[in-house]
């Protein structure tokens, strides 16, 4: 997988795993993968429902005992 | 125009109050559809935070200026970013200390009655889950029944009241919710007593709950007699008190009975819960108080916030103590069950000793409304 841009949110309480992702977005061109590491649990069903209200992919999903990781396409 | 902040307290007052209160939830859709502050004149908007970080305008005229605002999270963060943005528009709100997280947590001590030998009963409401617990005090001494993981409640409570705590039940291996009983055991010194049919599997001792035990607590024997009425588990225990109080347990609810299928057993234990409801206790004096360890919905609550019963009330108005057809209460039990509650063989094995999960686990385990009625 290509990435094109990484975000380190870890120890970021809800919302700002949220507001940083949508900042990082908006620095992507459409088709380009943003990878997010995560370890506020909350974020893994708010990623998912952002990304499907924004009309991005979220491509794939890792637990890693408290660390989530994410990849989204941009749409 | 400054924020406020609402505590779970004062959401179970209006609760109890049947006060109005306009909602705006910023969780996501699937979370607020599948558990969310139940309130009678309650209003609700569900908009997830995510959808508001480019402002809140768009929602300002979906907003009543005539009620009051509380903006509610899953934890507190988001819901503060939401009422701060608000209040920059002029709009008075609120916002839920702790989020969902509190919700799920609070209980609301209210005093259901006295006991005939001076004692007093109180039932622990939480308010946001459905569990009710019981404390039973007399001359200085207490005992809990199906106590919450959140001891402290318990203990504080005790002291404040000046009782010691020497007795803990549990009515059943609970399925729902993460049971406290061990661990105010262990930080009280008390008996801690569960029936012995679920504990095949424990991994702790305790006291085997069996019919006909008698329990002095204070200088008063109080008439606690162990009923085995299996069907929600194969254990299942209820207690009459003081021969005024039934402890109904997970077999009987207000408006709904148990469900007999979250030990994997549903078609071998529904004869039993039959059997126990339709007629061990009919035996029983129709005068006595239900207590029940669950609600399921807020209108069973009464005018005091407590959950309680006639049983003979009971008879002619429970939907499942009134299935005269055998056939269609098996068909009731055993085809017509609601989802399972979240994490229920999680919270099963945690309660028999064979996980200890830790706090923050233990919280999202228990996280969700509690399903473990049928009606």
């Amino acid at each position: 997988m290509n990435i094109a841009k990484f975000l380190d949110a870890k120890g970021l309480a809800c919302p700002m795993p949220i507001v940083r992702t949508k900042k990082a977005m908006t620095e992507l061109q459409v088709g380009e993968i943003l990878e997010i590491h995560v370890t506020d649990k909350g974020a893994k069903n708010d990623l998912a429902a952002w990304s499907k209200s924004g009309g991005h992919e979220l491509l794939k999903v890792e637990e890693e005992n408290d660390l989530l990781k994410f990849w989204i396409k941009k749409g | 125009m400054a924020v406020k902040l609402m505590t779970s307290k004062e959401v179970t007052k209006k609760v109890i109050k049947k006060e109005e209160l306009f909602i705006l939830d910023v969780r996501n859709q699937n979370d607020f559809n599948d558990w969310k502050i139940e309130g009678e004149k309650f209003e609700y908007l569900n908009i997830p935070y995510f959808e508001l970080l480019d402002g809140v305008e768009g929602i300002l005229n979906q907003l009543p200026n005539d009620k009051e605002i509380l903006v509610v999270c899953a934890k507190e963060g988001s819901s503060v970013m939401v009422a701060e943005m608000l209040s920059e528009y002029g709009v008075s709100v609120s916002y839920l200390q702790g989020g969902m997280k509190a919700w799920s947590e609070y209980l609301e001590p209210i005093k259901v009655g006295d006991l005939v030998n001076g004692g007093e009963l109180y039932q622990f409401v939480r308010i946001g889950k459905g569990c009710l617990s019981y404390m039973l005090v007399s001359n200085g001494e207490a005992a809990i029944i199906d106590a919450t993981r959140m001891t402290d409640v318990y203990i504080d409570f005790a002291r404040d009241i000046n009782a010691k705590i020497v007795h803990i039940f549990d009515t059943h291996l609970h399925a729902d919710h993460i049971s406290g009983g061990r661990k105010i055991a262990e930080l009280t010194g008390a008996t801690y007593w569960l029936p012995p049919k679920d504990a095949t599997e424990v991994t702790f001792s305790y006291n085997p709950l069996e019919n006909n035990n008698q329990i002095m607590i204070g200088n008063t024997t109080l008439s606690i007699q162990a009923l085995y009425s299996p069907g929600h588990t194969i254990g299942s225990t209820s207690f009459i008190v003081d021969e005024q109080y039934l402890l109904s347990g997970d077999i009987l609810f207000i408006d709904s009975i148990g469900r007999p299928d979250l030990a994997g057993l549903a078609e071998d234990w529904v004869g039993d819960l039959r059997e126990t409801l339709y007629r061990r206790y009919k035996e029983l004096s129709h005068e006595l108080i239900v207590l029940p360890a669950h609600f399921m919905v807020i209108s069973e609550l009464n005018e005091d916030g407590s959950v309680s019963e006639k049983l003979g009330t009971l008879f002619e108005n429970n939907h499942g103590l009134n299935l005269s057809n055998e056939y269609e209460f098996n068909k009731l039990v055993t085809e017509n069950l609601p989802p399972q509650p979240n994490s229920y063989q999680e919270i099963r094995e945690t309660n028999m000793g064979k996980v200890t999960p830790d706090i923050e686990k233990q919280r999202e385990m228990e996280i969700g409304p509690n399903r473990c009625a049928v009606r």
